[in-house]
């Protein structure tokens, strides 16, 4: 592992989005565009080209002041801007990792709402700019591990989730959180390329909601979300697979019930409500006990896989007396 | 065909078939493979492998649908050499990028996860036909056997599209226009010969 003393990155107060110059980020792979246009006799190599040059997605203007947070993981290379909003999934833009990239731009952001509803004392809806100024934004470093076996370092932005699940106010009796993402086929003109019944649902135990780690996220490198990101509003569960972690939320709703989730019901056997990052349960289709770091040398991307992605000490304890290879 | 032409394709079939790999040489000595090196090295040898298996599959529906193409012949060795080069990468970049020379581990894969395994017997499948390719090994086999043990690229390109749709995940339908495409040349054959005989038969029975 690339390891790189926390001192280095994280020993003041600054932003690691003004450590590193934005042109950086941004430019990384510019000069290989021309070479792989030139070449157009693309033989099957026609998704290449699109890996190579991905279209530079402007960010909204919309830097963000936040706040170091204890709960920021150390010791880590960051991932580039460039890999983190060029390489989604995100199905309702597109299958191809470059897809939501390209086109998730036209994501209507503003105005959006969050409907709250559910087992709650009083159903609401909140506007994005009352989620930005509710609590104090965070800038929270969190390794993000997917379910296909590729991993990333993502300077987020925003506050626990429990922040914002006090003021619902929710019953003794709601046991469950379930997300609901932003979908209309008139934007999201890409949602026939899968069988995937819309829109995507995701959920969690209420105490995995509660957790300080389980962020709701409202920017990445000190930016707002990209729509390609789930702009601009979304939530990140560190230590599950990445799915778990809806993007572009309208819905959050309290339920007593395990909520259906929308890759659960597509493949119960690949992917289970619980979804926890770890090595020693292999998805049926491939091993989970290592992963490709993105942005890395081909040589050099192999990392292994670590249990609950490394929160084991923040989140082990939610799942005692739980036998993870049957709740996966 | 005028013998400079022939060269001519030739020359731009050679560049066309090595443009992925060179693509993919030039971006591992710039460290520019895109966010994900790995993926993009087996996806695009492995989608090169099948386009290229494919092309070559359509050679033989398109001289029986137009004698005029019958030239193209003279590719389909070539083109049926480049899928095993694909299809060789390939799973070299499993064996060194995913399963880390690990014999444990890809005996483990083999064994548990079928998309390997289908995968790796759709490479198996192109040995013989690779070893056999050459003009000497024909006339050694003869003309009917050497048909004959050709037949096996049909289950080979088949298992390399079941490899891609295990691979892929539940719901996407990438592995889709190749789908269409092989099936569609699979039907092509049958067709074709039956709509040659038929038109043979006419022609006898216009002449009688």
């Amino acid at each position: 592992m690339l390891i790189r003393k926390p001192d280095a990155l994280y020993g003041t107060n600054i932003p690691s989005s003004e450590i590193t110059p934005k042109d950086k980020w941004l430019n990384r792979r510019s000069l290989l565009t021309g070479a792989a246009a030139a070449g157009a006799l693309a033989l099957g190599a026609d998704r290449l080209a699109d890996v190579l040059s991905p279209t530079r997605t402007a960010l909204a203007a919309g830097k963000l002041t936040t706040v170091k947070s204890q709960l920021s993981t150390t010791g880590e290379e960051l991932t580039q801007l460039q890999d983190v909003t060029s390489y989604n999934n995100f199905y309702e833009f597109g299958t191809d990792k470059a897809d939501p990239g390209h086109n998730a731009g036209i994501l209507p952001t503003r105005p959006w709402s969050v409907k709250i509803s559910g087992l709650v004392k009083a159903p609401k809806v909140l506007d994005i700019d009352s989620l930005l100024k509710l609590k104090p934004l965070e800038e929270r470093v969190y390794r993000f591990r997917c379910v296909e076996g590729w991993s990333m370092v993502i300077p987020w932005v925003g506050y626990s989730l429990s922040e914002l699940i006090k003021v619902c106010d929710p019953l003794p009796s709601a046991k469950f959180v379930q997300f609901t993402s932003y979908f209309d086929r008139k934007v999201e003109k890409w949602t026939s390329e899968s069988n995937i019944a819309w829109p995507y649902s995701e959920g969690l135990r209420m105490d995995e909601a509660m957790n300080p780690l389980t962020l709701l996220t409202l920017g990445l490198y000190g930016d707002v979300l990209p729509g390609q990101n789930g702009a601009p509003v979304r939530v990140i569960v560190p230590w599950k697979y990445g799915f778990k972690s809806a993007k572009s939320i309208v819905g959050i709703k309290f339920v007593d019930k395990m909520p259906a989730t929308t890759w659960n019901d597509l493949a119960a056997n690949e992917y289970g409500f619980y979804s926890n990052v770890n090595p020693n349960v292999d998805h049926p289709r491939w091993s989970q006990k290592s992963e490709r770091r993105i942005g890395q040398p081909f040589y050099a991307q192999r990392h292994p896989t670590l249990m609950f992605n490394g929160y084991g000490d923040q989140v082990a304890s939610l799942y005692n007396g739980m036998d993870l290879k049957k709740f996966y | 065909m005028k013998k400079s032409t022939l060269i001519l394709i030739k020359v731009l079939v050679w560049i066309a078939c090595l443009y992925p790999q060179a693509t993919l040489m030039y971006g591992a000595l710039t460290n520019n493979l895109g966010p994900d090196p790995t993926k993009t090295i087996t996806f695009t040898t492995g989608s090169t492998a099948l386009n290229l298996l494919v092309i070559s599959l359509g050679i033989t529906p398109l001289r029986k649908l137009w004698s005029k193409l019958s030239w193209l012949i003279k590719f389909r060795r070539l083109l049926g050499l480049f899928a095993f080069f694909y299809a060789s990468v390939h799973l070299m970049a499993y064996v060194g990028l995913y399963s880390s020379f690990d014999p444990n581990t890809m005996v483990q894969d083999i064994l548990k996860r079928k998309f390997i395994t289908v995968g790796v017997l759709a490479w198996l499948l192109l040995v013989p036909l690779a070893v056999t390719s050459t003009t000497g090994m024909i006339k050694r086999l003869g003309g009917k056997n050497w048909n004959r043990l050709h037949k096996l690229v049909y289950l080979s390109v088949s298992l390399g599209i079941v490899h891609y749709w295990w691979q892929v995940k539940q719901g996407v339908l990438a592995p889709l226009p190749m789908t269409l495409i092989l099936t569609a040349l699979f039907v092509a054959r049958p067709l074709l010969d039956w709509w040659k005989a038929r038109k043979t038969a006419r022609l006898q029975a216009a002449k009688a």
